[in-house]
């Protein structure tokens, strides 16, 4: 049987960090998947994909990042946290560096979540319907509305990730 | 006007994949001929049991004379690196199928998510192929 060229290993590694970049894996994880030493595997990592396993793995999770902080109105904070990042601190300062603005600045440039969201026309019907608080049985002539703006859930998150998966990739 | 018969994707080791895309995808196997007159050729091709008129030949990475030495090397280097290409399956259920494969020995490298069109999952075979699996979304159907 022929020899399997190591970049097959080296792509079990890349897959991994696809799959899992969510959790908290790290460049020795990646080695392992590899069957590879740490040292061994960045270098030979880089030689195949032209950048280091670190450096693909962050760009992989800023990418996500990003999505999530156009897309959703997650808090930074636990956007931080479903990629997989533990300090925000070092996720601020990586995401501008990568994109050019902090996370908060970034979102702040596209369109609210809120556009985004496919919510159906029922619904919006049925919560935006202003509640009408009498009906001038108490003499009063005004009624008043429920809420200027339509808010299906105040309490809830609106997550409407719209990522599109990279085919094959 | 036509159809498409076969698809060819290159495989690192045919016995490998044979074993691969039979006992881990449960595809049949549709020829499997050696031609002696042409240095061993071995033309193999398996395809979905439910889908009889369509087949993916598992070829192997020619030599001389077909492929100069540099790119044979290039082409398994490329397919190593997962740059060769994806073959694209759809199911009428997604998870069931994940679940099935799974049980069988498949690795896959994404789990089911949902989708704007649909939920998908995606593997690869032993040489690096590239494979989703997709349940695509009703209303994109209708």
């Amino acid at each position: 049987m022929p020899q399997v060229p190591i970049a097959r290993h080296l792509l079990r590694a890349k897959d991994l960090a696809d799959a899992r970049y969510a959790e908290s894996l790290d460049v020795a994880e990646l080695a392992k998947a590899a069957g590879l030493s740490s040292a061994h595997f960045s270098r030979a990592f880089r030689k195949a994909f032209g950048e280091s396993p670190h450096a693909y793995l962050l760009t992989r999770r800023l990418e996500r990042a990003a999505a999530l902080l156009r897309n959703t109105d997650n808090s930074v904070a636990d956007i931080c946290v479903a990629v997989g990042l533990s300090s925000i601190g070092s996720f601020t300062t990586s995401f501008r560096r990568m994109f050019g603005a902090t996370p908060t600045a970034y979102r702040a440039s596209f369109p609210p979540a809120a556009a985004f969201a496919r919510v159906p026309a029922c619904v919006v019907r049925a919560y935006s319907r202003p509640l009408l608080r009498t009906f001038r049985e108490d003499g009063t002539a005004v009624a008043s509305v429920a809420s200027a703006a339509p808010t299906p859930d105040p309490g809830g998150r609106h997550v409407q990730d719209r990522q599109h998966s990279a085919l094959g990739a | 006007m036509y159809k498409i018969a076969n698809t060819q994707l290159w495989v690192h080791d045919q016995d490998e994949a044979l074993k691969f895309y039979t006992t881990k995808l449960g595809m049949e196997v549709r020829s499997d001929v050696t031609m002696a007159e042409m240095g061993n050729f071995r033309w193999l091709t398996v395809g979905p049991v439910d889908q009889p008129d369509f087949a993916i030949v598992l070829m192997a990475i020619p030599g001389a004379p077909v492929m100069d030495e540099q790119t044979s090397d290039d082409v398994r280097e490329l397919m190593a690196k997962g740059f060769a290409g994806t073959v694209f399956l759809t199911t009428d259920d997604c998870r069931a199928s994940y679940e099935s494969l799974r049980a069988r020995g498949v690795e896959f490298t994404e789990v089911p998510e949902e989708r704007p069109y649909g939920i998908d999952a995606g593997f690869r075979d032993p040489s690096g192929n590239s494979f989703r699996l997709t349940q695509v979304a009703d209303f994109v159907n209708a």
